[in-house]
């Protein structure tokens, strides 16, 4: 019971990594790419290591596991928002397809020196 | 579970494959900063898997430093296509 519950978290687990890695090619701009490399393949990564703690199942080996799934669910998103924020003010384009580019009229502004926005808020 | 792991092993082999793909093509340094993180991501599961496939959790500490100098080596080079203002 234990190893069929352990075996369906990683089959589970990898199929989100390999959507992870599939989102990598198919998706068109590089922000639209993170948004698949960076959610699924944490999520991937959760149910993977979910499932080993299930079959190793000792408890020093669980902690690493914990500690390992604490520490990409603390780093993932700010590690995925730093590179988002410098992609785009390095100006990686869009892809056509984007209708609401926001950020383009505060960086516009900002730039004029129009000290009603914040800088460094976005 | 050794047909499951042999089958998990194989997916993110292609999952591998399909970052690198994208790391070879860019086109910027952002998309190819993107593709490392997910290499590593891939590397961490595959050390998992393997540790549920073997029963040897002596690999598990490895998990940990990859987990941790992955997230500093996306900042840093975040830090620096910032700083550099690319094309």
């Amino acid at each position: 019971m234990r190893e069929i519950l352990a075996s369906i978290l990683l089959l589970s687990g990898v199929a989100f990594v390999l959507l992870a890695g599939i989102g990598l090619q198919r998706f068109p701009d590089v922000f639209a790419r993170m948004h698949a490399a960076t959610k699924a393949a944490t999520l991937g990564l959760l149910l993977v290591l979910a499932g080993t703690a299930l079959q190793l199942s000792s408890p020093g080996d669980v902690a690493k596991l914990v500690l390992v799934a604490g520490l990409m669910f603390v780093t993932a998103p700010v590690g995925a928002h730093m590179v988002g924020r410098a992609a785009y003010r390095a100006g990686n384009e869009l892809s056509p397809e984007t209708s609401v580019d926001e950020l383009a009229d505060k960086l516009a502004a900002e730039a004029k020196g129009d000290r009603t926005v914040e800088p460094g808020t976005d | 579970m050794n047909l499951t792991t042999l089958i998990a092993l194989a997916g993110l082999g292609l999952s591998g494959l399909l970052c690198l793909v994208r790391l070879a093509r860019g086109p910027t340094l952002a998309n190819r900063i993107i593709a490392l993180d997910t290499i590593l991501i891939v590397i961490i599961t595959g050390i998992a898997v393997a540790a549920a496939r073997s029963g040897e959790s002596s690999f598990l500490d490895v998990m940990v430093v990859a987990a941790l100098l992955g997230f500093t080596g996306t900042v840093t080079v975040a830090r620096t296509i910032e700083s550099k203002k690319a094309k």
